[in-house]
């Protein structure tokens, strides 16, 4: 899984049946000192976040999947699935 | 899943046969802006997505499952057709 930060939504009419009505969302994934870890990505959302709010990402498909509440055999690879409260390391881990 | 725009379109009269009547797309992955990023790669379609048209698409195994119960040997595939983007209360249509 991968923090990330939710940083807007896509609407598309024309897409798979299993991806409807569920948003759409655009994620950044971030490291853990928060800087961009590589591109945004698309992913469906099982917990009605919204931009700005720091959350969790799966990127395999099966856990997607069953996140969203889609059957196995959906076109989904990657979902939000909780919000992020917080997070604590360890001393000197950063 | 990811975001792209689509820039051509491949035609293979040779191929395995479960390819066959697969539209195939040249996709150009876009940042959530719209900006292209990164290299341009061949994804099969079920959406009926056409040139210039900004997409999402899903990668690895789950880009055979809108072909279900054929398994198309394909690793990234068009998903949705993007009307619209929404970054942090900017909306921008596509």
């Amino acid at each position: 899984m991968l923090i990330a930060r939710v940083v807007g939504d896509l609407t598309a009419t024309q897409k798979h049946p299993s991806h409807e009505g569920r948003k759409i969302l655009v994620v950044q994934p971030l490291n853990l000192d928060g800087t961009n870890r590589g591109g945004a990505l698309v992913a469906l959302d099982s917990v009605d976040a919204g931009v700005g709010d720091r959350v969790l990402l799966v990127t395999d498909g099966f856990a997607a999947m069953t996140a969203v509440g889609r059957p196995p055999g959906s076109p989904i690879d990657m979902a939000v699935i909780a919000f992020i409260d917080r997070i604590e390391l360890l001393p000197g881990v950063s | 899943m990811f975001l792209g725009r689509v820039v051509g379109s491949v035609w293979a009269t040779v191929k395995d046969p479960q390819l066959a009547g697969l539209r195939m797309l040249v996709v150009q992955p876009v940042t959530p802006s719209l900006e292209d990023a990164g290299q341009r790669l061949v994804c099969t379609d079920c959406t009926g997505a056409g040139a210039g048209e900004i997409v999402y698409w899903v990668r690895s195994r789950e880009a055979s499952f809108p072909f279900l119960p054929q398994e198309p040997p394909t690793d990234a595939t068009v998903v949705g057709i993007v009307d619209s983007v929404h970054l942090r209360g900017e909306g921008r249509a596509c």
